[in-house]
């Protein structure tokens, strides 16, 4: 038989044809199977629902073990939007309770990558936040109608006092920032917000699980991964017990109702706040649920700032309660010895200045003057430490001087608290100065006024509660801080170390006692309450806002103290009227647990009082 | 009556010259196949390999029945199918006509025809039945492809009678997989041209259906690229078949070279806009005027292929754009998501992107049996039958891909080389039907299922799940081993 072998070799052409096509596929099967990830995650997003277990919040606890804030279950309606399927939208919004409307937009909003930057149909997207009970029972017995849709539990917080909104803080939705920043959040999430919910949210927020389910091409749940063997189970959020005592805190906000201001009172030993009270106040329930967001814009739409915490956010004129910080400094600069006297003839008169005073003997040492809270007294000695130029040189390093000493008793920086939102108060320093009135154009006179904590000193409550316990413990201070213990850890050191300003502390003994001498027979006489021995320090501060404002620092016992306060009342007149009732009504609930009959009275003041005062002027 | 000779002699010469390493690759290929059917359809609930109500246990049996009518075809004379081979062939055909109009209407396709509890698609069968006739055809006796014209007619007859049949019964696919046929009239010495023109037209479809939206001098990309391509092939067409003429190629090389230089120096530095259509159809035009006067003076016939092959291109092309808006929508559709021109996730790319998901989830070594997650979940549709092959990249990965290419080409190389060794004509053309057969069937279906062919509903022979698929290649497969296990025997006779 005839073989043509031209013919034979088109054999290797067709067998040519299927080796570079099987090539050509087996190069296409390297880079699906070996090269290209996106594959597998696609496959993972596929067969595997990661369904988020939320852990358990940690709850809020006072000083004495008073539940302050719990958890309470809420539901999310939940959609992965490519598992949904044509539904009944009447239907489903009457489980609901909405309208067709409110669904739609819902609908719309969500696929919003500006509103919803986290969009994507593989993924769960929360259609409805905090279903009530009632709705949930309701909607979960139609749900197996609305494939695609699923319920999700969430943690809601609940506030068993309606106070201290400004130290608890409360949750809401992260915000996309959060998202970018901290890949623990997916949207949807909670994050807290202001207060320790803000500030210990790592404590709080525990650690979230997954349970990993497979799910079929049409969404339907077959069970669990490998039975649940790659779950993660969730970690429930670290409880915190809190220094503050909310019964004090309570009544504190109580005192301070109708009034602007704060009050702040700590334990010298510990710098745990006691009472932290900005007012006016609000109730943090208002900031949980499906309401949230309309309280929160009045709130913050509010004409008295509810949401400022005045306490450790306000920066006031410090007034007459920067006085003991001046007694401190003379001393330590040899400026003053406590038996150095100056002359007050109704005021501070030199060269061509004058600073009013009240009327009281002249010329007075030390610890009278802080008894009768002389003006003259603290301008002189300021007069004379910044013009000693025998000692310091020119003014400006006398002046450095001066500042540095107020910096390390906590003036001027944040002092650290373990609140989110601190300001620093204001200290000026030389460079200021120079700015200000130009080189060499100032001396101690031209800002004489800082001498009685008028002037650029700013200063918050916070601080000058810091300065009174410093004052109580004789020369040291402990940070101060909200939170005393966190379950099953420890708190930061900076809560435990004992700072030392740069005052020796026996000139402590000598201020202490004169501000036990304004109580016995000075300028804060009702501070006084029975059983106790108080010492104190009333302030009255100018300010551009009108009436004066109203301010005391106090501690008791003055033999072995257990708080120091600090009340400040914006535009209440003279210390005395405002700031020393309060502050001493605070220490003697502290101490005695109630308020003696004699000072009933004062007590029923407070609570009825309102203060008007002129509106800001900027908001 | 059928000559069957039981006779031991002649069986035991059968059995000697059966091609062994055909058999082993077959058994590897069934039994796998059944293992991956297994794995594509395992529930989470346990199930039976073996149980009749699995597919794999179907399967099975379909292999175990296949097998004894593969011992049976053995010890069948080659004479038998030699001389039955017309006879078989209109029975098949019969049998299909019939099918189109008995068959009941499943999702559209009347092809399958129900015999009691079992059903059967008779155009898996018509493939060797066309293989037979086709291989009959061709060793008549003084029987010359090339000899008349007549031969191709007759050759072309056989192979589209069942395209047609099986197109009366919607099912495209299978019709398709006959198409497969040329290659064989390629081997017998139908001229290469056709394969190429085939292969061309397939080119110039995609790239002008792929590349409408950009322009370039005035011309949609596709076309132009096209055209200048269809340039370059008369200039090397010129230079083949000019028989060392060597000056006509580079008359045409140097005119194409000096219009582009103008058309560019026009366009670029007088920014004259230059019609780029007419231009180059006009450049095209005037090089096959100019060979057909070079044919006309040299009297070389075969300058005029090039002519040919420009005028058919160009035509071809501005066809293929009215042909395309021809075409049903989701044929439209399936055909540019396969060219990339549409991404349809959720409806034509469904499928195809569920299995690259699947497949490319496999990695090197796959998942494991039965932990393939894609298919098991049913995301890949069609996974036991046509989309067999993802379950095999998701659960055996990369490395059970390649095998099951190598074990293709294994199978395909020694069918060739068994053709190749026939003393016969009929042996060889029958083995050259079923190397086409597999060739196209492994194509189209791997290509489909890894996304680079569009999908044409064809089983991948011996995984896919289905007793026709299975027995059809089966019955192909072991008539071209008796063939083969006799050609030692042809002296005798």
């Amino acid at each position: 038989m005839r073989k043509d072998y031209n013919l034979e070799k088109r054999k290797y052409v067709i067998c040519g044809f299927l080796l570079v096509i099987a090539i050509i596929y087996g190069v296409r099967l390297f880079n699906l199977q070996l090269a290209d990830q996106k594959y597998k995650q696609s496959a993972d997003t596929n067969a595997f629902l990661r369904r988020t277990i939320y852990p358990s919040r940690g709850l809020i606890y006072d000083r004495n073990g008073e539940l302050v804030v719990y958890n309470q279950p809420a539901y999310d309606v939940m959609l992965i939007p490519r598992d949904v399927q044509p539904f009944d939208t009447a239907d489903f919004c009457n489980a609901l309770n909405i309208t067709r409307e409110q669904l739609d937009k819902r609908l719309i909003d969500m696929r919003d990558k500006r509103l919803n930057p986290g969009y994507s149909s593989y993924t769960p997207q929360k259609l409805i936040s905090q279903l009530s009970a009632q709705d949930y029972g309701r909607l979960q017995e139609k749900l197996y109608r609305f494939p695609g849709f699923f319920i999700q539990k969430r943690i809601l917080r609940q506030y068993a006092h309606a106070s201290a909104p400004n130290v608890v803080g409360n949750i809401r939705e992260a915000s996309a920032a959060d998202i970018k920043n901290d890949e623990y959040y997916a949207p949807g999430d909670y994050t807290g917000d202001l207060g320790v919910e803000k500030s210990y949210e790592r404590e709080l927020r525990g650690i979230k699980g997954v349970e990993i389910l497979i799910r079929d091409a049409r969404g339907r749940i077959q069970g669990k991964y490998e039975n649940g063997a790659r779950d993660i189970a969730p970690v429930a959020g670290r409880d915190l017990k809190l220094g503050i005592d909310i019964k004090l805190q309570e009544y504190a906000e109580s005192l301070m109702v109708g009034k602007r201001g704060a009050v702040v009172a700590i334990e010298p030993k510990t710098g745990e706040i006691l009472c932290l009270v900005s007012s006016p106040t609000y109730d943090p329930n208002l900031l949980v649920g499906r309401q949230r967001g309309d309280n929160y814009r009045m709130l913050a739409n509010a004409p008295d700032w509810p949401l400022y915490d005045r306490a450790i956010m306000a920066s006031y004129p410090p007034g007459s309660t920067f006085k003991p910080t001046q007694g401190l400094i003379f001393l330590q600069e040899n400026i003053i010895t406590p038996e150095t006297m100056y002359p007050c003839s109704h005021g501070y008169h030199n060269g061509g200045l004058t600073v009013g005073c009240h009327g009281h003997g002249s010329p007075l040492p030390l610890k009278p003057a802080l008894q009768t809270s002389c003006n003259s007294y603290f301008c002189w000695g300021f007069y004379n430490m910044i013009n000693k130029r025998s000692k310091y040189g020119r003014w400006d390093n006398a002046f450095e001087i001066w500042k540095n000493h107020l910096v390390s008793m906590g003036y001027g920086y944040k002092l650290g608290v373990d609140l989110p939102g601190e300001k620093r108060g204001f200290i000026p320093n030389a460079k200021f100065y120079d700015k200000f009135y130009g080189n060499n154009h100032w001396s101690g006179n031209t800002i004489i006024s800082v001498a009685i904590g008028q002037g650029e000193i700013l200063a918050t409550p916070l601080q000058i509660a810091n300065l009174c316990a410093t004052i109580a413990n004789r020369g040291w201070y402990i940070t101060p801080h909200v939170v005393k213990e966190i379950q099953d850890t420890v708190i930061s050191d900076e809560y435990h170390i004992k700072n030392y300003p740069t005052i020796e502390h026996h000139y402590y003994d000598i201020i202490a006692e004169g501000m036990r001498m304004a109580v016995l027979g000075g300028t804060c006489r009702s501070a006084a309450f029975p059983g106790v021995n108080v010492a104190g320090k009333t302030g009255t501060a100018q300010n551009p806002h009108g009436k004066d404002h109203s301010a005391f620092m106090g501690f008791a016992p003055y033999e072995d103290p257990q708080i120091a306060v600090c009340a400040y009342v914006e535009n209440a007149g003279f210390g005395a009227t405002f700031g020393v009732p309060i502050g001493s009504l605070v220490m003697e609930k502290y101490l005695n647990g109630k308020i003696d009959d004699s000072r009933k009275y004062l007590e029923e003041r407070m609570l009825t009082t309102e203060v008007y005062y002129a509106p800001p002027k900027t908001k | 009556m059928l000559p069957l000779r039981p006779n031991n002699s002649a069986s035991q010469s059968i059995f000697r010259n059966l091609d062994w390493f055909t058999v082993i690759i077959y058994l590897i290929m069934v039994l796998a196949g059944a293992v991956s059917i297994y794995a594509a359809s395992y529930d989470f609930d346990q199930a039976n390999m073996l149980s009749f109500d699995e597919f794999s246990g179907k399967q099975m049996r379909w292999i175990a029945l296949g097998l004894v009518m593969g011992f049976v075809l053995l010890l069948i004379e080659t004479r038998v199918y030699e001389t039955y081979a017309y006879a078989i062939y209109a029975v098949l055909m019969v049998v299909l006509l019939a099918t189109a109009f008995i068959a009941p209407d499943i999702k559209g396709s009347r092809s399958w025809l129900v015999l009691g509890p079992m059903s059967l698609q008779p155009a898996e069968f018509g493939k060797f039945a066309t293989a037979l006739a086709l291989a009959k055809l061709f060793s008549g006796y003084n029987f010359q492809l090339n000899a008349k014209f007549g031969n191709y007619l007759k050759a072309g007859f056989i192979i589209i009678l069942p395209i047609v049949l099986i197109l009366m019964e919607h099912e495209t696919g299978s019709a398709l997989v006959y198409l497969s046929l040329f290659f064989v009239l390629y081997r017998e010495g139908m001229s290469g041209l056709v394969l190429f023109g085939a292969a061309w037209a397939v080119v110039i479809f995609v790239v002008a259906v792929k590349f409408t939206d950009s322009l370039l001098m005035g011309v949609e990309l596709g076309q132009f690229w096209i055209l200048s391509i269809v340039m370059a092939i008369m200039v090397v067409m010129a230079a083949v078949y000019g028989k060392r003429r060597y000056e006509v190629p580079r008359n045409l090389l140097c005119g194409f070279t000096l219009c582009w230089l103008v058309v560019i120096v026009l366009d670029n530095i007088f920014d004259i806009e230059v019609p780029g259509l007419p231009v180059m159809l006009g450049m095209i035009g005037v090089a096959c005027l100019y060979l057909l006067f070079e044919t006309l003076r040299t009297h070389l016939n075969k300058l005029a292929i090039p002519v040919a092959t420009a005028v058919l291109s160009v035509g071809f092309l501005f066809m293929v754009d009215r042909a395309f808006d021809e075409l049903q929508p989701h044929q439209q559709m399936r055909i540019k998501v396969v060219l990339g021109i549409e991404e349809d996730l959720r409806g034509a790319g469904y499928n195809v992107n569920q299995s690259k998901i699947a497949i490319g989830s496999g990695g090197l070594l796959g998942k494991g049996f039965l932990e393939g997650t894609q298919t098991k979940l049913k995301y890949v549709p069609e996974q036991h039958t046509d989309f067999i092959f993802c379950t095999i990249g998701e659960e055996e990965g990369f490395w059970g891909t390649m095998l099951v290419e190598v074990l293709f080409l294994a199978l395909v190389f020694r069918v060739v080389r068994i053709a190749e060794r026939q003393p016969k004509i009929f042996g060889r053309v029958y083995a050259y039907c079923v190397a086409s057969y597999f060739i196209f069937h492994f194509c189209i279906n791997i290509g489909m299922v890894i996304g680079l062919c569009p999908v044409i509903g064809i089983p991948l022979p011996f995984f896919s799940y289905g007793g026709s698929s299975l027995w059809g290649f089966t019955i192909l497969l072991f008539i071209l081993l008796r063939i083969d296990a006799s050609r030692k025997m042809v002296l005798s006779y």
